[in-house]
Formats: structure tokens, C-alpha cells, sequence
């Protein structure tokens, strides 16, 4: 039981902070379709913070690794910055082709690095065992990661900035009615700039969070399965609410947790469901949940319309 | 005249698409330099060259039979990423769709021994009614497509992983040869084999792929359920007001868009050409690069069949890379650095409309001018 409660906090962490990610894109008025992408880029930015660095103290290595998410998770999403609001591009493509050209490079890249140190190894594998003891923290029979007081930070910084600061009305403003708030003197296009990027800091961390949970080594041919866009349907159903997004979060966590432990809790291990069901329920979930919800959405009215200065 | 052809739109479709390849291809080759610059240029050669690699003409028809058994699939993912495009639905659910279809035929083939023609048939509905799904969700819940269509190819792959486990070989995570299992499950060849130096991969499957691209065309272009299905694309409620079923004609779309994905499963595993792995953990990236595909060709049938075919012969040619410094997946990197450029595209045609607009209203503001003065003599 303990467990389960452990591993549904470690992944509501994970799909709170993209989908924070995703609320701060969407409020700005640009949909970031792009978020498994930048997951899996801040993923590969943490990870190589701990391949090059494996001996740096415990808390200069968890500042570091954040650091590097951080970094890479930001860049990432200028490709989506320039395209959707510079160049007016379609977000739903550019999104796309995020994904997909986050698992090619990262797969690319880490293959090419791995080859490099030993011509024999053609794995797109980083390994961290050591260095994820770092973020760990044994209270009794719970397991305390780091990652949750990040999530946790994360959420109270993302309320109050939305809510609580001329920065986030504004922001918000922009998605909503961008003509109008430009006409008061808002610069939409930096506005909109400041949501992707700040996407992509969430993002990243997420992407971190994630691989650093599920495994010991990350094999980054796979990406993230799909936790991006989980984190988006977590971002609706919580229309586009901090606070709602936690809650929301916890539901998805709860779901996703059990496909990790339920052969451990005995009452779920004597149904005999198979194991394929558990991992499918997150998604089935999700599509139910968005069933119900989706009819009267809360969303930015503006988002996924280009902002054009001459327009009406 | 030239400014004739500059105004077509075909031929600016044309210019953007082979631009986006230029730039993808420059911007893989800057990659394998900063990667490994002494076989850098021969690496990306050995790719463009695909089975041009090989000195025999038998083997360079092998080869560009085994690209070809494998742009057929593609093409049928693209065809439903364009369709659905076409109509205002962007198909991300083509990936599932895929998978689906191919768990569909692998298992009529493997556990019921069906002839090629129901494997194929059986696919096509399981397709349809699975894209139905998103086509109901969107409909009626305002469910957003890409979203579900996200959802269900996660649900899809760990449903096919499962069901096929049921017919897999016990030693191994493949699934079993069809054609040493049900001969008659495998698509007929027609003698198309022969062309390419006994490949008998080459099946029916390439030239019903090209014929099934022609009736998209026609379809979307020449009937009148076309003209509906792009009206409700081009605006939803319009079409409502015109007397036109929008919710049907949602829910139509994304069918036909499931059936010719899942056509595209039954394409590539009806010929024995790969087994399916039951222990798959990603999504197939045949649904992804039918999206790259579906953009470069510009969104139109013929032009989907010359980028399919361009997309699976730079990821074939990826395995003549230098395997020893740079991994195969440097093609994946490739196309979907162009699906990223194919962002650009309207910009890029906006742009040049602009200033070709803006020449012409200079120009005219000349010719008044010249004409009081042709008036005078």
C-alpha cells in the first residue's frame, strides 16, 4: 500500500508538471503539442548532467541535473516559439514534428556518444543508478524523491504567477483576446514567447521526473510512452486550472501507479487481470475522462491562432 | 509566363516541398559532421544512394523492390493523414490505426488461416470502426482528434501486443511466418516478383496503393461527398447550415482514414516482409512518417505517392550509413526535421504571393499612366 501511494505521487508529480507546462503555452495562446518532445529532450539534458558529472556532491548534482532539464527543455521549445509565433506556422504540425525529432536526435545523439566511449556499444542507453540514489530519501517504508518537493514547488510557483502577478494576467490576457491586449499596450509576441519557454522549463522537469522514476537506465528510442500527451488530457480535464490540474494529476497518477505494483497488492493480484490492462487503463481513462468533459471546455479562446497585428 | 507558373499553386507546392528536402537533407549532413566528419559526406551519399549502393543490377532491383514493398504501406498511411487533413481532422491516430490493422490480418491469417482477401477485408473494418471511435469522440464530446488519436495508439499497440502473443513463436517475441503458416494469407504477387529479380515481396499490394491514391483524388476532388466532406473541413458550421450532415461526415472521415491505415498494416505484414514483435514498447513510426509524407507531397494524392516513396527510400537508405560511427535512425532525424521545415511551407507560400501582389500593384499604378500618355499621340 505504501507503495502504491509512493509510485501514484511519483507519477502525478511527473504529469503535473508538464501539464502545468502545457497550461502556461495554452494561456499564452499557443497549443504546445510539442511537450512529449520536450520531455524527452529535458530527459536527455538530465541525464547527461549524470554520464559526465557521476561524482559531483548530492546537492550540487540534483541542482545540476534540474539545471541541465531546465536548459534543455527551454531550447527545445524555441523550435516551437519561432515556428508557431514568428513564422505563424501550423502548431499542430510543428508539434508533431517536435516528437518525432526529439526521439530520432536524442536516439542519434546517445548512440553516437555511447559508440564514441566504446566502439562495441550501440545502445541508446544511459545509466544513473548511482547517481539517482542522490534524490532519494528513505523515511520508514516510504521512499522520498526529490522530484516530489520539485512538483510541489512547481505548482505553488505556476498558481501564483498566473493568479497572483501583473506577468501572469497578462499572459493570460494574450490568450484570451490578443487584439485587446495588445491594444492596452501588452507585447503579445513576447508574452507568447514567455508561455512557450516557461512550457518548457515544466517540461523538461518533467521529462527528468519521468525517466528518473521508471527506471535505473534510460533507453531513449522510446521516448516517454506518450506521457506528453497523457500530461494534455490531465491539462483539459483540469481545465486549465493549477490547482484543478493537481487534483486531476492525482486521478491519472493513481491509475498509472497501478499498472506498476498491482502484482504486489494482493487483493488487485487475485482478479488475474491481465498485466496488458493495467498499462492500458491510464489511456482508457483518459479518453473517458475527456469524453465527459470535453463538451464544455474552458480553454483560451485565442489558442492555436497565430497572432497577426494587422487582423480585426 | 514565368510569373504564370510562379502563381500556380502546384508548382509553389512543388518548390516548398523540394526546398524542405534540400534544407532536411543539409541539416542531417551538418548533424553526421558534428558527429563524425571524416565519412560525414560518403554517409549521407551512401543514404541519398539507397540500392544504388549495390554494384549488381540484381541486387539493386532486389533493393528497390524491398523499398518499394515497404512505400506502399507508407503511402496508405499518408493517403490517411491527407484525407483526414483534407477535411479539417489532423490523423495522428494514423500510427494506431497501422498497428491495429496489421494485428487485425496478422491474426485472421495466423489463427483462422483466411485467404489473403479476408485478412485484407477484416483490416479494413477493424480500421475503420477503430478511427470511428475518435470520429464519435470528436462528433459528439468535442473531443480534440489528435489527443484520442494519441490514446488510442497506445491502447492499440498494448491490444495487439497482447492478442498476438495468442499466435506468436514460443521462442521467440516474433509472431510466426504467415507464409509458412497460411500460404494462402499472403498477398498474391501477379508476377510483379519477376520484375524485380524474384522479390517476393513485391506483391499487388504497390501498384493497389497507387491506384487507391488516384481514387482519393477523385473522390475528394470530382463527387460530391468530396465537396462535402472539404466544405465541412473548411468550415463546420457553414456546412451545418448548408443542409450537410457534419457529424456524419466527421465520423465518415476519420473512418475511411482508419480503413486505409489499417490497409497499410495489412500491406507490409501480408507480404512476410517484417513480423510483428510482441514485446513492442513504441508505437510503429510508419503512422509518423505518413504524417512527413502527407505534408511534403504538399496534401495531395499524386504528390503523396512521390514523397511516400521519398520518405521510405531515405530510411531504407539509412542502413548504408557508416554503422560504425553514426546509427540507421540519422533518416528519422532527417524526416522529421522536414515535417518541422513543412511548418514553414505557408509561411513560405504567403510570403511569395505577397511579393509577387505587391510587384503587380506597383506595376499597375505605372500603367494608367502610360496609357494617358498612348492616349496624347
Amino acid at each position: 500500500m505504501v507503495l502504491l501511494i509512493q509510485y501514484t505521487i511519483i507519477f502525478t508529480s511527473v504529469l503535473m508538471l508538464v501539464a502545468l507546462g502545457g497550461c502556461f503555452a495554452e494561456h499564452s495562446g499557443v497549443i504546445n503539442l510539442g511537450l512529449e518532445g520536450i520531455m524527452v529532450l529535458g530527459s536527455l539534458g538530465g541525464a547527461l548532467v549524470m554520464r559526465f558529472f557521476p561524482n559531483l556532491p548530492g546537492p550540487v548534482m540534483i541542482i545540476a541535473v534540474l539545471a541541465g532539464a531546465i536548459i534543455f527543455g527551454m531550447l527545445y521549445s524555441c523550435l516551437l516559439g519561432v515556428a508557431a509565433i514568428n513564422f505563424k506556422a501550423d502548431q499542430t504540425i510543428v508539434g508533431t514534428a517536435m516528437n518525432m525529432l526529439s526521439v530520432a536526435a536524442a536516439t542519434v545523439f546517445v548512440k553516437a556518444m555511447n559508440t564514441a566511449a566504446n566502439p562495441d556499444d550501440v545502445s541508446s542507453v544511459i545509466q544513473y543508478n548511482a547517481q539517482k540514489q542522490n534524490f532519494l530519501l528513505k523515511v520508514g517504508g516510504f521512499e522520498f524523491n526529490i522530484f516530489m518537493l520539485v512538483a510541489v514547488v512547481g505548482l505553488v510557483v505556476a498558481y501564483l504567477t498566473l493568479y497572483k502577478t501583473k506577468f501572469g494576467l497578462r499572459l493570460m490576457a494574450c490568450g484570451e483576446h490578443p487584439q485587446a491586449a495588445d491594444s492596452v499596450g501588452i507585447n503579445v509576441y513576447k508574452m507568447r514567447w514567455a508561455g512557450v519557454l516557461i512550457s518548457g522549463i515544466y517540461g523538461g522537469l518533467g521529462g527528468i521526473t519521468y525517466i528518473m522514476v521508471s527506471a535505473a537506465e534510460w533507453k531513449f528510442e522510446v521516448g516517454v510512452h506518450g506521457f506528453g500527451f497523457l500530461a494534455l488530457a490531465v491539462m483539459i480535464f483540469g481545465q486549465w486550472n493549477p490547482l484543478r490540474i493537481c487534483l486531476t494529476a492525482l486521478l491519472f497518477g493513481l491509475f498509472r501507479a497501478l499498472a506498476s505494483v498491482y502484482s504486489g497488492i494482493d487483493f488487485l493480484a487475485n482478479l488475474n487481470i491481465p498485466s496488458t490492462l493495467y498499462n492500458m487503463l491510464p489511456y482508457i481513462i483518459s479518453l473517458v475522462v475527456l469524453a465527459l468533459t470535453s463538451k464544455n471546455s474552458r480553454a483560451p479562446k485565442a489558442e492555436g491562432i497565430p497572432y497577426d497585428k494587422g487582423q480585426r | 509566363m514565368l510569373k504564370k507558373i510562379l502563381k500556380n499553386d502546384g508548382f509553389q507546392t512543388l518548390i516548398t516541398s523540394l526546398l524542405c528536402i534540400v534544407v532536411g537533407l543539409l541539416l542531417g549532413f551538418v548533424v553526421l559532421l558534428c558527429i563524425n566528419p571524416t565519412s560525414a559526406a560518403s554517409s549521407t551519399i551512401e543514404m541519398i544512394k539507397n540500392f544504388l549502393h549495390f554494384s549488381s543490377t540484381n541486387l539493386r532491383l532486389k533493393n528497390l523492390g524491398n523499398t518499394l514493398a515497404k512505400a506502399a504501406p507508407l503511402l496508405m498511411c499518408s493517403l490517411s493523414v491527407l484525407f483526414a487533413y483534407k477535411v479539417g481532422l489532423f490523423n495522428i491516430g494514423a500510427a494506431g490505426q497501422f498497428v491495429i490493422g496489421s494485428c487485425a490480418c496478422i491474426y485472421a491469417a495466423l489463427a483462422w488461416h483466411a485467404p489473403w482477401f479476408v485478412c485484407l477485408l477484416f483490416s479494413i473494418v477493424v480500421g475503420a470502426v477503430y478511427a470511428g471511435i475518435v470520429g464519435l469522440l470528436k462528433a459528439y464530446c468535442n473531443v480534440n482528434e489528435v489527443i484520442s488519436g494519441i490514446m488510442l495508439n497506445w491502447i492499440g499497440l498494448y491490444t495487439t501486443n497482447a492478442l498476438l502473443t495468442t499466435v506468436k513463436d514460443p521462442n521467440s517475441p516474433y509472431t510466426l511466418h504467415i507464409a509458412d503458416v497460411s500460404p494462402g494469407s499472403i498477398l498474391p504477387t501477379l508476377g510483379l516478383d519477376k520484375l524485380f529479380s524474384n522479390n517476393k515481396y513485391v506483391t499487388i499490394a504497390i501498384p493497389l496503393a497507387i491506384i487507391i491514391a488516384i481514387a482519393i483524388l477523385v473522390l475528394l476532388e470530382k463527387t460530391k461527398l468530396g465537396y462535402e466532406l472539404r466544405a465541412t473541413g473548411n468550415n463546420k458550421n457553414a456546412a451545418k447550415y448548408a443542409g450537410m450532415a457534419e457529424k456524419r461526415n466527421i465520423i465518415l472521415t476519420l473512418a475511411i482514414a482508419g480503413a486505409l491505415a489499417a490497409m497499410g498494416g495489412a500491406f507490409l505484414y501480408l507480404t512476410d516482409y517484417e513480423l510483428w514483435n510482441c514485446t513492442e514498447t513504441a508505437v510503429p513510426a510508419m503512422g509518423f512518417n505518413g504524417i512527413a509524407a502527407a505534408f511534403l507531397g504538399g496534401l495531395n494524392p499524386i504528390g503523396a505517392i512521390l514523397s511516400s516513396y521519398f520518405i521510405q527510400h531515405i530510411t531504407n537508405g539509412g542502413a548504408y550509413v557508416d554503422l560504425k560511427v553514426y546509427s540507421s535512425q540519422i533518416s528519422d532525424l532527417i524526416s522529421s526535421l522536414i515535417i518541422y521545415l513543412c511548418g514553414f511551407v505557408f509561411f513560405l507560400k504567403y510570403a511569395l504571393n505577397n511579393a509577387m501582389r505587391k510587384s503587380e500593384e506597383k506595376k499597375a499604378q505605372k500603367t494608367p499612366v502610360d496609357l494617358e500618355k498612348g492616349g496624347k499621340k
